[in-house]
């Protein structure tokens, strides 16, 4: 079978979904590396150290900000000279974009956010790959195979284990023809502190609706209800951040606490939020809607902090404290903060 | 400016969606329009509020489907179209990207056209892409602000990606997928539902768009539940909070996740 894994990089810097990417496919035999861009030459490097046997290389200077249609024209015309029968890619914001538009020039289509792979027969005799995804956020799970090829799947971000790194390890370069007719233009970007996504985190802390309830708090005077609810409910999250930060984790939130304005949605967990896979998942003050509780069904473990014993979320919880957050939260950041040395 | 808001009906994101018998159950929940196309609507009527011109929502679906059609007329949008076909029960994105297509090649002038960025049930987000791609018109996903510059014949939007915003412009006409920092959705208003209400929707068959029933080129072979946890939670207690604290980092460590 010929395995294609596309890494995944913002100006030169890869998303760590790929390197799982690239793990999965050595599972199948070679690997074959396509990187997209310019000034990528540490991505190379990185491919190469994470297991990639070659590297296929698109070039170009029109290619330094990533356009969904060049990107795409690129790949497909990589894809219909080559004949690769699998391309995998890590599910990110640019791989769900190019690879669709790539999959209408192949008369494929893409499966995303695959959860497991499973591949048998071989490319000469009957080649069939079987691919399981969540739908309906999770609250399901599907097992689906296309039928074109080649077969274009995204990877949910730690679905499947990171390789080792080799450190040193090297291999051929190959240039391929970048296409860099476009139909958009990049006028510049806004970079945001994001601090760790929650795509990528191992490590979640998440708040909830309780956060606003802080009785000891006395909001600032001259607000009215409404912003000293959220002053509250900011001042919650500060403890909430606070363990995230000595456990080298992201925020999350609940859509509850979302909704009342305590947090931007790029936090959100679960429903029109995010879907994620942390291996510890800390939530406090959330008492776990459905569609929360199916947002983090992927998490290893969970750890709930609720003041109510019969919340939903110690259903799913591996440890619980039934208590207030304002006082619990900060005294498990000053535990972790001695334990860990920080 | 000639808009098009594509929409889809969807089982409410509350609803306790099961597998039985090898399909697809939400219970008694109700079927809505998709939460994230809400956003898309929403979207389509700012632009037509800053530069004059008309929204007409496109779907497709069954019948039913005209209610989720009748939520977007209630939001302000002028018109609206149904595309539904028995042959279209089964399409993938791919499918519903070239019928949608041919949908807006078929309503003529459209300058853009407006998708929220995925859907509660497939979640894939690709057919915005692939719609573009199909047109031959240029993309510009996760918007979190337009701005069209109708003299210029152009568009700029913010998009919203993992490292912060990226901001590009395009030609008119192009296709546009919007996030939520477009603004929340508005309420529908009681003048906006009484016309809904009354609404005749034509419904477009595919003929009528001029399209085949495209082959889907993804196929469910098994649908499942998510494995059940078990509760075997374990509530940590002692005397003090710096006790329990303790304890229970104790535990997590323990467990080696971090």
């Amino acid at each position: 079978m010929k395995t294609f894994v596309y890494i995944d990089h913002f100006k030169g810097e890869a998303q760590p979904a790929s390197w799982e990417a690239l793990g999965l496919a050595k599972s199948f035999g070679a690997a074959t590396a396509l990187i997209f861009g310019s000034g990528v030459d540490e991505v190379v490097k990185s491919a190469f150290e994470y297991g990639a046997d070659e590297v296929l290389l698109a070039e170009d200077a029109a290619l330094l900000d990533y356009r969904a249609e060049t990107y795409a024209s690129t790949l497909s015309a990589l894809a219909s000279s080559l004949n690769p029968d699998l391309i995998l890619f890590p599910t990110t914001t640019r791989t769900r974009e190019f690879a669709a538009m790539a999959a209408v020039d192949l008369n494929s289509n893409v499966i995303t956010d695959a959860t497991a792979v499973e591949v048998s027969g071989d490319a000469s005799s009957s080649l069939s790959i079987l691919v399981t995804r969540p739908i309906y956020e999770a609250k399901l799970f599907e097992k689906v195979t296309a039928s074109g090829k080649p077969q274009l799947i995204t990877l949910r971000g730690r679905a499947f284990p990171k390789p080792e790194q080799q450190e040193g390890k090297t291999g051929t370069v190959t240039k391929v023809d970048a296409k860099t007719e476009a139909l958009t233009s990049v006028e510049g970007y806004s970079v945001a502190e994001v601090g760790v996504s929650l795509n990528d985190a191992g490590i979640i802390v998440s708040g909830g609706r309780g956060v606003s309830n802080n009785p000891s708090l006395q909001p600032p005077a001259g607000l009215d209800d409404k912003q000293a609810e959220i002053w509250k409910a900011q001042q919650g999250f500060k403890l909430v951040g606070e363990l995230a930060s000595v456990l080298g984790g992201a925020v999350g939130a609940s859509r509850a606490a979302v909704d009342a304005g305590y947090i931007p949605y790029s936090n959100q967990v679960g429903q029109t939020g995010k879907v994620v896979a942390p291996d510890l998942y800390i939530a406090a003050g959330i008492s776990g809607a459905i569609q929360h509780l199916a947002g983090i069904r992927s998490a290893k473990m969970v750890v709930a902090i609720n003041k109510d014993a019969d919340a939903p979320i110690f259903k799913v919880a591996r440890y619980g404290v039934v208590g207030d957050l304002f006082v619990i939260v900060p005294a498990l950041t000053e535990a972790f903060k001695k334990k860990l040395g920080k | 400016l000639k808009i098009i808001a594509c929409i889809k009906q969807v089982p409410d994101s509350e609803a306790k969606v099961r597998a039985e018998g090898g399909k697809v159950s939400w219970g008694d929940a109700p079927l809505v329009i998709n939460p994230f196309d809400e956003y898309a609507v929403e979207g389509a009527l700012q632009q037509k509020e800053a530069t004059g011109g008309t929204v007409t929502a496109l779907c497709i679906g069954p019948e039913s489907a005209k209610e989720a059609l009748k939520h977007a007329l209630a939001m302000g949008v002028d018109d609206a179209i149904l595309v539904s076909d028995p042959a279209l029960s089964n399409i993938d994105s791919v499918g519903a990207a070239r019928i949608l297509a041919a949908a807006i090649q078929k309503i003529g002038g459209v300058e853009m056209v407006v998708f929220g960025r995925q859907t509660l049930d497939n979640g894939s987000g690709l057919t915005p892409t692939q719609t573009a791609r199909v047109l031959g018109w240029p993309m510009l996903g996760l918007a979190g602000q337009i701005k069209v510059n109708a003299a210029a014949g152009s568009v700029q939007v913010e998009r919203v990606i993992e490292e912060g915003r990226q901001i590009v412009k395009a030609k008119l006409p192009a296709v546009v997928s919007v996030v939520q920092s477009i603004g929340e959705p508005r309420y529908p208003s009681f003048m906006g539902i009484r016309k809904a209400s009354k609404a005749e929707i034509p419904v477009w068959s595919l003929s009528d768009v001029g399209a085949s029933a495209p082959a889907p080129l993804v196929t469910r072979t098994e649908l499942m539940n998510p494995p059940s946890r078990e509760s075997r939670v374990e509530i940590i207690t002692g005397e003090s909070p710096a006790e329990i604290a303790e304890k229970l980092a104790d535990k997590i460590l323990a467990e080696k996740v971090l």
